[in-house]
């Protein structure tokens, strides 16, 4: 069970990166051509899986309680901060995120952007597709390498993560178009439940407690967490709404008037 | 090359701490307590649940109120 969590977080993890890094190598390619930003894609990659080698091997040398701290801590403020912005966009409060309109703005952008030739690249695509998928990789990295800490964690947080580039690269060949049916809310939501799980249940292991139940604990730290978060995005979805109602303008006698209650 | 500095760690601030900097100080807090705790022989596995459920619970309160 806990491999298959962990599985499926670095798997929605990275595919919900990857759907964003997609939209922006797209843009680039269909505009500026693709060998610059192919070759930008490459040396991303390769940066990132340099990234994951030698955090990875970094946090071998750490004793087994302090890294579970440590990695403990670094998955709760991941989570919690994917949780958050999940809940915020699910009530309301923040837009979902649309990728057919990043796709628009970035190929205007790449468009309007002027050609400058560098070791025989076009820069600008070269260095956007690097950008993009280094920026959008970084986190997944971080997530493979604090779940490859786990004793037999790596072979399964880096079949997750390929697994996700492999589904949504093809994909993407496939469609040449950015996957806007892709439901990145709830993906982000689901990938902020495991990290907040898995955080915290290492980090209070990490801290020296034993649970109850063992590994079991963090199915029952799940289930907490779903409620919680639920009861929380439907909270904020009504408070939102009596807000807007509040606040919405009335038309009273032909004009526009901003109702008092 | 100073802005270079303070480039570089804006970014990792805003990578690893995000949008709450409340957050991530509480997650630290509730651990230090949890190993506090522990150490004085209480299990404290609770801790860190109620930690959370309170940190997401007043972080998204701010974000609410600061939207409106």
């Amino acid at each position: 069970m806990h491999s298959v969590l962990l599985v499926l977080a670095t798997f929605l993890a990275c595919g919900v990166e990857m759907v964003e890094a997609l939209t922006i190598v797209l843009a680039v390619g269909v505009t500026r051509g693709w060998r610059s930003t192919l070759v930008g894609v490459a040396a991303a990659t390769v940066s990132l899986a340099m990234i994951v080698a030698l955090l990875g091997s970094a946090l071998t040398r750490i004793p087994i309680d302090d890294l579970r701290l440590v990695v403990g801590a670094l998955l709760l403020m991941f989570g919690l901060e994917w949780l958050r912005k999940a809940i915020l966009r699910a009530s309301g409060y923040t837009p979902l995120h649309d990728e057919e309109a990043a796709f628009s703005r970035q190929l205007t952008a790449a468009q309007d952007a002027g050609t400058v030739v560098r070791a025989g690249l076009d820069w600008y695509a070269f260095t956007l597709s690097f950008k993009g998928v280094l920026l959008e990789g970084l986190e997944v990295a971080f997530i493979v390498v604090t779940f490859g800490s786990a004793p037999g964690g790596l072979p399964l947080a880096i079949f997750g993560a390929a697994a996700a580039v492999a589904l949504v690269g093809g994909a993407g060949l496939l469609l040449q178009r950015p996957l806007s049916e892709v439901p990145e809310n709830t993906m982000k939501y689901t990938v902020g439940l495991l990290l907040t799980s898995f955080g915290t249940f290492w980090g209070a292991e990490g801290a020296g407690v034993n649970w109850p139940g063992g590994d079991g604990a963090i199915l029952a730290i799940l289930a907490f967490l779903i409620i919680l978060s639920l009861a929380l995005a439907s909270l904020l979805q009504q408070q939102r709404q009596r807000a807007s109602t509040a606040t919405a303008p009335a038309r009273i006698g032909g004009e526009l008037r901003w109702d008092p209650s | 090359m100073g802005s270079v500095i303070i480039g570089f760690f804006r970014f990792w601030y805003a990578f690893i701490v995000g949008d709450d900097w409340t957050v991530a100080a509480g997650v630290i807090a509730a651990l230090a307590m949890t190993s506090l705790l522990v150490h004085r022989s209480v299990a404290a596995w609770w801790l860190m649940p109620i930690a959370v459920g309170v940190l997401l619970f007043t972080s998204l309160r701010r974000a609410a109120k600061d939207a409106y």
